[in-house]
């Protein structure tokens, strides 16, 4: 075969009526793609439904359905199958309508390329932000904005460089929004004539960069995968009795011979590489064995890498089912059954808190259940909000209660044993589809390497329980004045402490952050993290902040070990901040200096069920500080 | 053979849908229907279960109207594996008479075919049921998921498919429900005859050209198979160097020009064609959105 490039599978998606049907038949037509007898029935077809004055409605080729054809819209995904010198193509052409949202990540989730289609007229719209978050929670990188349509507005470069700009800034929401970067490259076309499909347009003589055609051509396949830690999930067991079970014609004497069971898994690597005579642990169990042999069909082999369909036999008789996981050499994975994670739901009944659903990955199946709505993902700028109900075709956040553990990766490491679907128990329709971001309990984590220094260690070395102190409350409550005297006071008492605050995080670390919205959840992140790293370090980690929002605080909370995340709400009341007012900035932002000052106009969300409360007007800061320290004693922190 | 070649990854997905679909089935079976396509999907299923024999039976709806080599073919593949064969006829259809010259296509199909398929799959209960189907073949397959969900009257519903994500097909199910899988979803005609070449696949005869007895009708190269076909006055059979690109019923499968006698030679005669595979498949043509209705009614 003359393209050695292997497989590129990508998608076209965006709103309805963007083009994406027009765009990849047109595709297909101009790199050579099509028969003869399907060019004429088109051509039929197009001067019968035609109101386009002899030009071929593409999109006839893609929709492939009675109904599709009815209504002039895309229901499902079409796939097609075409190659250029470059490489082979399968291209999901996926439906825009909102309605059809499931319909779009199904042939997103195994993609590696989007085109992502943009009516040069009306420019971003929230369906092209929904698909294009889709596709990069999707783990997709390479994505081609196409500005269709572009002979309707008359060729303009003015009117693509706003779309362009638009492009860049969903791009930019994206990344604040924690996501990776993405390849993003924005291009102007018409689908319906053409132009900058495969050839550059001479209608656009200001554009030079690349066609959609060479995008394709040229873009890299992820190598994710094949550099991944090795997986092997067992997907059937094979077993034959010896001598005269069900062999196939012709296999090797060798393998028939002998009494009992011939014994062997089978299954796909999804990531990594095994090899023959390796050392490997299975999970749930924790057996350690060797691999014996690898199979590929009859053919003997010495090693399998991702993607690859084997059969594997191990060292010695073991009890291995579908739905184990088979790690080799000295890699890791974590078992967990309390998750973090992100949901495109599927569902016409809305997801609440508490429902359960059967969960379905590489692993097998567990019942689940929501425990813990944490926020739907806005469209308009990529922010979380408060939810308390996911509909259909929302994106959120939640957390995922398993009735077993399971083995996984987060799935920005591994989309094979990170991903995930959730059905109804009854009527089995698939509800959801999922990525797992973390686990939020560790329940065990299996360790090869026994020479890393873990947490824990560096913690006894230190001879204390690491922890984190969250205070929070309005400006001028008193956090900073508590935090510092709580500090010295356990500074005597010999811990090793940290104390961050606006000194020493806003000035340096975060500097970047202005105190927009979207500012001030990346500064509470990053303060988390940074808590975190400290607490793993061994120390007591004392964190001063305004921290208004709930949510924010129960991200940074969701980081650290349960038990160990002590919020402590500095309940003072505005008046009385504003009364104190150290800074004066209350004054300033009644005066309308400052926006977003929380408690004037950016609402505070006080804690519902803080570790601690402390009432300022009560009682002086010494005594506050002497609070927290009972109650550290009291639950063994100290 | 290189790692990203493509027939090597579609080799190796093929596989993994093979498995997927047994390990979760409690009555699997393949639907075999003599073709080039179903040639492969029956080669990767015993790479899949290798060294151990594909853990189900091969069922072939037999017409009666198949072109006689094929039904030789047939029974010598099924011998030579050693695999459980079912064939299956509607014997009713056959006592009434019909036939591809009596009926038009649509009605023979639905009587010959598809309910023969229904009646033979409640017979064995089966639930997870191989077919060879490509997507490349036809607009309305282009639109069928891997796993294709049947209710129990073995109905497609194409406006409400599952969604499939990833590899972790949904495939929970309730009795009487059942799955079409396709392993070859992703192939396409020349992928396969690549792949047949490569791993030297037995395929029926009737695929390479040779001098084979044909008329013409309306346009298209029809084969005299046997006795049974009526001649319309004035018409004679003749020699001409023909070969199939497709296989299905005898009077419904147009031949094509060819002077392909070899794998490599329809290879090259592919990667010139003009023209799609389907062009000589009549039955395809018998109505408007002809296919998503047979396959609605259970229609492979």
């Amino acid at each position: 075969m003359k393209n050695g490039n292997g497989i590129l599978r990508f998608l076209a998606c965006g709103s309805v009526d963007d083009g994406k049907s027009t765009l990849i038949g047109h595709l297909l037509h101009l790199t050579g793609n099509l028969y003869d007898d399907h060019l004429r029935a088109l051509e039929q077809e197009s001067a019968q439904n035609g109101d386009n004055g002899g030009i071929m409605d593409y999109s006839l080729l893609l929709d492939g359905l009675t109904s599709e054809r009815e209504q002039g819209i895309t229901i499902d995904v079409a796939y097609r199958y075409f190659s250029t010198h470059r490489r082979h193509f399968i291209v999901a052409d996926t439906p825009g309508h909102e309605r059809y949202t499931r319909n779009m990540a199904t042939g997103a989730s195994r993609c590696d390329a989007a085109l992502i289609l943009v009516d040069a007229q009306l420019g971003v719209v929230p369906q092209t932000r929904r698909h294009a978050l889709i596709c990069a929670l999707m783990g997709i990188r390479s994505l081609l904005f196409v500005v269709n349509k572009m002979d309707l507005v008359a060729w303009e470069e003015r009117v693509f460089r706003g779309v362009e700009a638009q492009c860049g800034s969903l791009a930019r929401d994206m990344e604040r929004f924690g996501l990776l970067p993405a390849d993003l490259t924005v291009v102007p076309a018409s689908a319906l004539l053409g132009d900058n499909l495969v050839s550059l347009s001479p209608g656009m003589p200001w554009y030079s960069g690349t066609t959609v055609m060479d995008w394709l051509n040229n873009i890299s396949l992820w190598p994710g995968r094949a550099k991944a830690p090795p997986r092997f999930p067992v997907q059937y067991v094979i077993k034959v009795a010896r001598p005269d079970g069900a062999w196939q014609e012709g296999v090797d004497e060798g393998m028939r011979q002998g009494t009992g069971i011939f014994r062997a898994y089978a299954g796909t690597v999804t990531a990594g590489s095994i090899s023959q005579g390796e050392e490997v642990t299975v999970l749930p169990s924790g057996l350690r064995t060797r691999i014996e042999n690898i199979w590929c069909g009859e053919l003997p082999m010495t090693e399998a890498r991702a993607g690859m369909s084997v059969l594997l036999s191990l060292e010695g008789e073991h009890d291995i089912v579908r739905g184990d996981m088979i790690i080799p050499g000295s890699d890791r994975v974590e078992v967990a059954h309390l998750f973090k994670v992100r949901l495109v739901w599927m569902d016409e009944q809305a997801l609440f808190a508490g429902r359960r659903y059967r969960f379905r990955n590489l692993a097998g199946t567990a019942t689940a259940e929501i425990t813990r709505l944490r926020g739907k993902i806005d469209l308009s700028g990529y922010q979380r909000l408060e939810a308390d109900q996911l509909s259909l075709n929302d994106i959120g956040e939640a957390e995922l209660l398993l009735s077993r553990p399971i083995p996984f990766d987060p799935y920005h490491e591994n989309r094979e044993t990170g991903g995930f679907i959730l059905s109804d128990l009854l009527s089995n329709a698939t509800v959801a589809c999922g990525m797992i971001l973390h686990a939020m309990r560790r329940a065990d984590t299996v360790r090869l390497q026994c020479a890393e220094v873990v947490p824990r260690e560096r913690a006894d070395l230190m001879g204390q329980r690491p922890c984190v102190l969250w205070f929070t409350g309005l400006s001028g409550a008193g956090k900073s004045a508590i935090a510092n005297c709580l500090e010295r006071k356990l500074h005597k008492l010999g811990r090793h402490t940290m104390l961050l605050d606006g000194d020493n995080i806003r000035q340096g670390l975060n500097k970047d952050l202005g105190f927009t919205e979207a500012g001030r959840i990346e500064n509470i992140r990053r303060i988390g993290e940074v808590a975190r790293l400290m607490t793993e370090a061994g120390l007591i980690v004392l964190t001063a902040f305004i921290s208004p929002f709930r949510s924010e605080r129960d991200l940074a909370r969701d980081l650290i070990p349960a038990g160990s995340f002590i919020e402590i709400h500095v309940d003072t009341p505005l008046e009385e901040c504003e009364r104190r007012d150290p800074k004066q900035l209350y004054q300033m932002a009644r005066r309308g200096e400052i926006p977003n000052f929380t408690g004037i106009n950016s609402p505070y969300e006080a804690p519902e069920k803080p570790e601690i409360r402390i009432d300022t007007l009560a009682q002086p800061c010494e005594e506050s500080a002497d609070l927290v320290i009972r109650y550290l004693i009291a639950h063994n922190l100290l | 053979m290189k790692r990203t070649e493509p027939l090597q990854l579609l080799e190796q997905e093929s596989i993994r849908i093979i498995r997927e679909a047994v390990a979760e089935a409690e009555r699997p079976v393949m639907l075999y229907s003599v073709g080039k396509d179903s040639s492969v999907m029956l080669h990767l299923a015993l790479k899949a279960f290798y060294p151990m024999k594909p853990p189900f039976p091969l069922l072939h709806v037999d017409t009666t109207w198949k072109f006689r080599e094929m039904i030789s073919f047939r029974d010598q593949t099924a011998a030579r594996l050693g695999m459980e064969l079912i064939v299956h006829t509607n014997q009713e259809g056959v006592r009434r008479g019909v036939t591809p010259f009596t009926h038009d296509s649509r009605a023979y199909t639905e009587i010959m075919k598809t309910d023969a398929l229904r009646t033979a799959l409640d017979a064995g209960g089966f639930d997870m049921i191989f077919g060879g189907a490509r997507r490349d073949e036809e607009k309305s397959r282009a639109k069928e998921r891997v796993f294709s969900f049947r209710n129990a009257r073995h109905h497609w519903d194409p406006r409400a498919q599952r969604p499939e994500l990833w590899n972790i097909p949904n495939l929970a199910r309730n009795r009487g429900e059942s799955f079409r899988v396709f392993p070859l979803s992703d192939w396409t005609e020349l992928d396969i005859w690549r792949y047949i070449g490569r791993e030297q696949i037995p395929v029926v005869g009737l695929y390479f050209a040779a001098e084979r007895p044909v008329v013409e009708r309306e346009g298209q190269w029809i084969m005299v198979d046997d006795g049974r076909m009526k001649l319309a006055p004035g018409e004679r059979p003749h020699m001409k160097m023909v070969r199939f690109r497709t296989l299905g019923c005898y009077p419904l499968s147009a031949a094509v020009v060819s002077r392909a006698v070899t794998i490599g030679g329809i290879i090259r005669e592919l990667e010139r064609t003009r023209n799609s595979e389907r062009a000589g498949r009549l039955i395809d043509f018998d109505q408007a959105g002809s296919m998503e209705k047979k396959k609605r009614e259970g229609y492979f």
